[in-house]
């Protein structure tokens, strides 16, 4: 199963959303948590409508409709959407009221607002947009799960296009209670020293990214998925090596063939540990780059990353700011693998090539 | 892509049974599950009924065969308890490693049971936060995934109300795909504050037993419950016999209204199309007229009703098939009612019977037919037809086949 990349919209910690610029600019936070950077939406909602839509829900809408418009489609063939913890805000508002009104006199809007599929609603109510709308909960491969079933709607109808989002916002309360737990570093003061950082914990990011799908490429084409996979590990074994083989092979690519692999990095000594034997396995030739201090560490971050490999197809050029210090990418990107994981529980690989 | 898809094992536990069995005794005997709110602690408890397991989560953990209450939401014990039935029920040894198998499950609330009650104790200083780890949907399908032990591939889906019919769907697709040979698909929803409150404060919930396509409808009752089914392939299925075949399904987009449907029912009119489309390639000669029941959405609001009917009634024309909404025994399970509806839909299949919609008296004037009011049995159901329809125009229809 294969599709192209034919537009991406992406609302990030970085000013990611203007689709002329790639990271020449680089934004950092003096703290463990990482919010977006909004665009200006009433460019994109209507102001009646905008005052009445939660944060992640005018962050959301607005990346899918940067993403159609960069592709030069009005309405999807899909809407296929990813959320870890879906539309937080909205669901500790109603939670408040709730407890603080003792389940009395409550307004409806916060509900109404807090469901999963909010967002994914509604892009389809503002493009009339009637067909395939789905979304998908599954924690850190909420948007691995997406991407499968947009690769299987492509495949099922070639003629038919999909728009892919992954969506995820951090609320201060979640970032509070989280952080208790030792979820995120105590004394980061730079984003960009992320890696350097050995205390335990990670940065907590947020963000949505759309992408069109669509079964064959054109001039807006900027990368081509290869292939998906997706391994759950309960038993925290060691997989990595062998999971990342074990697909290259199965896409007839040996790992000298990959020209950047973006990693999941986050900081955290534990989490990290995951990639010693990985790029081990490489024999330390692949050149690797990672995203987290850029966009935080979130269930939906994949999403990140794919828009990452695709804006690198798409320009050309492997931004230093990603560059895991040992590797010296150069030339032509013509592969890029994309390995992510969360706590070594979930593993996902995403194969990309040049159109 | 090819293939067929067979149903091999039902599990269900909701407010007229802890399993098959007993849900089906309730069905036949006509024995509702909706009454007085008495496990679940609210201020509503004495004014709005429901369809509540009158089992406490110590006695579900038991069932289920768990003994860690602070880690397992409601949501999870009753996924592990109708997801280890659908699995005996399809003869499957877990050990049986085979075959590549999937759980992929549904939920709009997950662990929020937990949360309602712990979530605000942060703020006072308390140490105990574990419960952000059972919030999220995800976490419940991995406790039910672990319990039965198939890891090749785990999901969750969340689209509101009609959560269960797509993780059916996909579960299918996946089968279709050659991605997995089994899934066990369904959805799990515990009653919580959180709904309970919400579609209160939406005021959509009927203060009495609730009374789908009855033209005094006020409302809906909501239920809470879990239900799996075992999805396999044709290979995987090997000589056993199965229930039925999954035959037709599709998801469509209202594209109208948040929590409203359109006035013409499009949403649901193109749900039941595509499935009918579906089934049409699947079934060689198959003409919508061999739809021998509708298990409806048929939730007693106002607006679903009239719209579902109206869907109906344009598909169908002047031979509307006999239409049941079965919410008025089981409540409204939610993220769970697609997979609740569709066993019961397999048990109508199975038993040569069509449940009746409870509580109907009269007739919506705008629709072209009453629901069934009086069960009826020794019928023959070849395909049964089973809408589900959420929040944010999500609809969704199911079709399942008799083998």
């Amino acid at each position: 199963m294969e599709a192209y990349i034919r537009g991406t919209g992406n609302i990030s910690p970085q000013a990611t959303f203007d689709k002329a610029l790639f990271l020449e600019e680089v934004r950092t936070y003096d703290t463990a948590r990482l919010q977006v950077v909004e665009p200006d939406y009433k460019q994109f909602i209507q102001p009646i409508q905008l005052r009445r839509m939660s944060r992640l829900l005018k962050m959301g809408v607005t990346a899918a409709g940067i993403c159609l418009r960069d592709a030069g489609i009005e309405k999807p063939d899909a809407i296929i959407t990813g959320t870890g913890l879906g539309m937080m805000e909205e669901t500790e508002k109603f939670l408040n009221n709730l407890i603080d009104n003792q389940e009395r006199l409550l307004n409806p809007t916060a509900f109404i607002q807090s469901t999963h599929n909010t967002v994914g609603a509604h892009i389809a109510v503002m493009l009339g947009c009637n067909h395939y709308n789905l979304t998908y909960v599954h924690g850190p491969v909420s948007f691995e799960n997406a991407l499968l079933d947009s690769l299987m709607r492509i495949a099922e109808d070639p003629a038919k296009n999909v728009l892919l989002g992954g969506i995820e916002e951090i609320t201060m309360t979640h970032f509070v209670i989280t952080g208790s737990m030792g979820f995120w570093k105590k004394s980061l003061t730079n984003t960009l020293d992320l890696l350097k950082d050995k205390d335990p914990g990670t940065a907590a990011g947020e963000g949505a990214a759309f992408f069109l799908l669509t079964a064959t490429p054109d001039e807006h084409c900027y990368a081509k998925v290869k292939g998906l996979a997706i391994r759950f590990n309960p038993d925290y074994g060691t997989v990595a090596p062998g999971f990342v083989q074990e697909f290259l092979a199965q896409h007839g690519l040996s790992p000298q063939e990959i020209d950047l692999a973006i990693l999941g990095l986050n900081g955290d000594p534990d989490s990290d540990a995951v990639y010693g034997p990985l790029l081990e396995s490489f024999g330390g030739k692949v050149p690797a780059a990672y995203y987290k201090h850029l966009c935080g560490e979130h269930y939906l971050a994949s999403s990140f990353a794919l828009w990452l490999g695709a804006k690198i197809m798409k320009h050309g050029k492997v931004p230093d700011v990603i560059r895991l210090a040992q590797s010296n990418a150069g030339g032509q990107v013509r592969h890029i693998l994309i390995h992510n994981h969360y706590k070594n529980l979930h593993h996902s690989l995403i194969l990309l090539s040049s159109c | 892509m090819a293939g067929r898809v067979f149903v091999t094992g039902i599990g269900i536990i909701c407010a007229i049974g802890k399993n098959t069995g007993e849900t089906l005794a309730s069905l036949k005997a006509c024995r509702h599950g909706i009454g007085k709110i008495t496990v679940l602690d609210t201020v509503h408890r004495d004014e709005l009924p429901a369809g509540e397991i009158k089992l406490t989560n110590t006695e579900l953990a038991a069932l289920a065969g768990v003994t860690d209450i602070d880690m397992n939401p409601r949501t999870a014990l009753l996924g592990m308890i109708a997801a280890a039935e659908a699995l005996q029920n399809a003869g499957i040894d877990p050990k049986d490693n085979r075959f590549r198998t999937g759980v992929i499950s549904a939920s709009t609330v997950g662990g929020m049971d937990k949360t309602e009650i712990n979530y605000r104790h942060y703020e006072k200083g308390k140490p105990y936060n574990n419960f952000v780890l059972t919030h999220d949907c995800s976490y419940s399908t991995e406790q039910i995934a672990a319990r039965l032990g198939f890891r090749d591939m785990v999901s969750t889906v969340s689209t509101a109300c009609s959560s269960s019919a797509n993780s059916i769907m996909f579960g299918a697709r996946l089968i279709h795909h050659g991605l997995l040979d089994r899934v066990l698909a369904g959805g799990s929803d515990s009653l919580s504050k959180f709904t309970l409150n919400g579609f209160n404060a939406l005021m959509i919930l009927d203060k009495h037993h609730c009374r789908p396509f009855d033209k005094s409808r006020t409302g809906l009752n909501l239920g809470e419950g879990a239900a799996f089914l075992v999805l396999e392939s044709e290979e995987a299925l090997g000589s056993r016999t199965p229930l039925c075949e999954l035959t037709g399904y599709a998801n469509a987009n209202d594209a109208y209204h948040q929590t409203a449907s359109s006035p013409d029912g499009y949403g649901p009119f193109l749900s039941m199309s595509d499935a009918l489309q579906t089934a049409s390639k699947n079934i060689p000669g198959f003409n919508l007229r061999d739809i021998s029941y509708i298990n409806a959405h048929g939730t007693g609001t106002d607006n679903n009703d009239l719209t579902e009917g109206i869907a109906i009634g344009r598909i169908f024309g002047d031979a509307i098939p006999p239409v049941s909404s079965t919410k008025p025994f089981t409540g409204h399970t939610l993220g769970a009612a697609a997979a609740v509806e569709a066993v019961i839909s397999i048990l109508s299949i199975r038993h040569n019977t069509i449940f009746p919609n409870l509580n109907f008296n009269e007739k919506i004037e705008e629709l072209k037919f009453e629901p069934v009011r009086e069960m009826i049995t020794g019928v023959t159901l070849k395909h049964v037809l089973s809408n589900s329809f959420g929040f944010g125009g999500n609809d969704s229809t199911l079709i399942f086949s008799a083998c």
